[in-house]
């Protein structure tokens, strides 16, 4: 008897706090009957009107090396989609670290291909459902079959699509047909070779074996990131005629030894300048006149000609070293914030950050997006290979090349179409890091 | 009772000193100690006792190569700013007069420690460089006709910058002692007959030793801890133990980075134990 009363007792208690209901709390019923509405209406009129409501209270947390964290995309995307996004640029040896061991301390990873075959085993990543990407039809076809036309030869190294889907939306093992789930959304690429100061060299370059050449001795440079600086080591091998690899993108542990055997060497016979290790060091070591010729990144020769000081990004006969980086998600989203991100990541699919970053010298995943925000005469120039018919400036309005102009390596099918090699990390990676080591130690 | 409250006293006087070593300095140093047993793969590292960190940092080649390097660095260093931070420090202590000029002399010695270590290091570049102002001027005196290579990013460098960084840890504590040398020792010791050499090597040195060894051990564990001075000095070409240990963390190489900081660690120790077999610090000061 006395259970029952107080049983009713609490029942009594919820009843008259149902009655009670403040103002406040009838208020927000209705706008909880609003919001039911808007949903309705939303799924007629498009999917952003869902979360128009609280989408500023979105803030998506981004980080990746400094090639793509740009503010000012940052400061775009407020505008456009209205939700908040950070960036932190980090060196890659620190975004893999990052995406590998701090999965909390991230929503969106803007990492290389090769980071993610290191990364995506830790399980901090989930991949995107590709029926969710509107323009993933127009994605470039290195990043779905491998090939960039039907004919080209599938490059060397951590292809992207080889890393780029996974079996389901848990996977761990990569595929290699296109799944429907991806692991990155492909944001920029490019192909990289030596950098060359044409004002201190007075012959041809066409090939990599002429890093090594003792013309240069103590005025070359090459980088001390050890996954991209062997592939650089190897083309360079390949080139003199002293290896012949099976693949440069997964070498033996013989090819290994040889190759650091034939680079510590040229080290003793005081060959390097330096070793470097930032974007900015290869500028300075440039742009001084310390270093004649070395491996370096596109924005770098930008940099150097900024200056006014004459640097080329030589095309070389072998082909290019090639690299490319994409978005990924980290494991933690979900809910409004996951939408948010595929909403970005839909964005910058769209064509805005395809064009500034084109214009930077980077290829966008989907170009045909891209050519909507760029002249005609930018298109032209950066993606067809023609010469500039203007001025050509940099997204801040800076001129990089005069009329008349052509750009180093030619059009995009020529420069993509000629990669050896890509970025990768290879089953032999911890020999390979020692041997690299010793060579730096050496 | 009253001595168990002097316990209890003593033991909260000790208290704070006590949480903050044992926060701040034991704990960090046992997790490190912990960490080195652990197993790695190429993205992650989980608990386990295994001796393979210390096995390949003990076998192999680069450890040796890269310990000798540093040791290398290490005793140059030393060397060079014993000689400077010991005639500076004298001609402070005994040569100017006046403690008014005393003071703002040695003010003016740590002018150059207001901007930052980095900034410090850095600006040696440029000024050392292919093209740069020593080889320019150089070259425009007549003095070479080709402009020194081995000026920048050389073994050099690194022992210059080395040098320019770590001097006034040298200069300061012999400094120190040299002001508490009783000046009429000296005035005894010239009546007795004594020439400055004699003055030198029988009073002054052996009154300044517990300043040259704390001077010592800055500049021993600062140089045998370095990874950046050596890495931009030397243009990425020379390798340090604590490059070493930077790059094995940079390559998320936790546990062998754990297991190279706990060698380096005891290397130091061994380090600072023999030289400090050479003074009684705590009689001394």
């Amino acid at each position: 008897m006395k259970k029952v009363g107080i049983f009713n007792k609490s029942t009594d208690a919820v009843a008259s706090n149902i009655e009670g209901l403040t103002a406040q709390e009838r208020q927000r019923r209705t706008l909880l009957k609003g919001a039911t509405a808007v949903t309705a209406a939303s799924t007629v009129f498009g999917a952003p009107l869902i979360w128009a409501q609280n989408i500023k209270d979105v803030t998506l947390r981004q980080f990746g090396t400094g090639v793509s964290n740009l503010n000012d995309v940052a400061t775009k995307v407020k505008e456009d989609l209205g939700f908040t996004l950070e960036m932190t640029a980090l060196d890659s040896d620190s975004v893999t670290q990052r995406a590998a061991t701090q999965p909390k301390s991230f929503d969106i990873a803007d990492i290389e291909y090769w980071i993610c075959k290191k990364v995506w085993p830790a399980g901090n990543l989930q991949p995107m459902d590709t029926s969710k990407i509107d323009n993933y039809d127009k994605i470039a076809g290195i990043f779905k079959s491998g090939k960039l036309t039907p004919e080209s030869v599938i490059a060397q190294g951590t292809a992207p699509h080889s890393v780029g889907f996974v079996d389901g939306p848990d996977g761990k093992e990569f595929v290699n047909e296109e799944s429907g789930w991806m692991t990155l959304i492909p944001t920029i690429y490019n192909a990289d070779t030596l950098g060359i100061r044409p004002d201190l060299i007075d012959e041809e370059i066409n090939t990599w074996a002429q890093l090594l050449d003792p013309k240069y001795k103590g005025k070359a440079s090459i980088l001390d990131i050890s996954s991209i600086g062997i592939m650089d080591a190897a083309m360079v091998c390949e080139a003199m005629g002293e290896i012949t690899y099976g693949d440069k993108g997964n070498m033996t542990k013989e090819e290994i030894d040889k190759t650091m055997a034939i680079m510590t060497e040229a080290k003793q016979n005081g060959q390097f300048r330096a070793f470097w290790k930032s974007f900015d060091e290869s500028v300075n070591l440039m742009a001084s006149g310390e270093v004649v010729i070395q491996s370096m990144w596109s924005p770098a020769i930008t940099a150097v000609r900024a200056k006014g000081i004459p640097c080329v990004y030589q095309p070389l006969k072998e082909g290019y070293r090639s690299w490319g980086g994409g978005l990924g998600l980290s494991k933690n989203l979900s809910g409004l914030e996951l939408d948010a991100a595929y909403e970005y990541i839909n964005w910058y699919l769209s064509g805005w950050v395809g064009g500034y970053l084109m214009r930077q010298g980077y290829y966008s995943a989907v170009p045909e997006t891209s050519k909507n925000f760029m002249s005609e005469d930018e298109w032209g120039f950066w993606f067809e290979g023609k010469p500039a018919q203007g001025d050509i400036v940099n997204p801040q309005g800076v001129k990089m090349e005069g009329a008349g102009a052509v750009r180093d390596g030619g059009s995009f099918y020529d420069r993509m179409g000629a990669v050896a090699c890509w970025n990768a990390v290879m089953d032999e990676n911890q020999h390979m890091v020692r041997k690299w080591n010793e060579f730096i130690a050496a | 009772m009253s001595d168990w409250k002097q316990t209890c006293t003593n033991w909260m006087q000790v208290s704070p000193l006590l949480f903050i070593l044992g926060f701040f300095l034991v704990l960090p140093i046992f997790a490190i100690v912990a960490v080195s047993f652990w197993a790695s793969t190429e993205y992650s590292y989980h608990p386990a006792f295994i001796l393979d960190n210390y096995q390949y940092l003990f076998t192999s080649k680069v450890t040796y190569n890269v310990y000798f390097k540093t040791l290398m660095f290490t005793a140059i260093t030393w060397a060079i700013t014993l000689v400077i931070g010991f005639t500076v420090a004298y001609f402070l202590a005994f040569h100017v007069r006046s403690l008014h000029m005393q003071i703002t002399l040695f003010l003016v010695c740590t002018i150059p420690f207001w901007t930052s270590n980095i900034i410090r290091m850095i600006s040696w570049i440029p000024f050392l460089g292919r093209n740069g102002i020593a080889n320019n001027t150089l070259v425009n005196a007549g003095l070479i006709d080709q402009p020194l290579e081995w000026l920048l990013f050389s073994e050099f460098a690194v022992v210059l910058a080395f040098v320019h960084l770590f001097t006034l840890f040298m200069i300061v504590p012999i400094f120190n002692t040299m002001m508490r040398i009783d000046h009429t020792l000296i005035a005894a010791a010239r009546d007795a007959g004594a020439n400055g050499m004699q003055i030198l090597t029988n009073i002054i040195i052996p009154l300044s030793t517990p300043g040259i060894m704390i001077g010592s051990i800055f500049v021993v564990t600062l140089v045998m801890g370095d990874f950046i001075t050596v890495r931009f000095m030397s243009g990425g070409q020379s390798a340090s133990v604590g490059r070493m240990i930077s790059n094995e963390i940079g390559l998320l190489q936790y546990p062998a980075a754990s297991a190279s900081a706990v060698v380096l660690l005891f290397t130091v120790l061994i380090m600072i134990s023999i030289m400090l077999r050479f003074v009684d610090i705590r009689k001394e000061l």
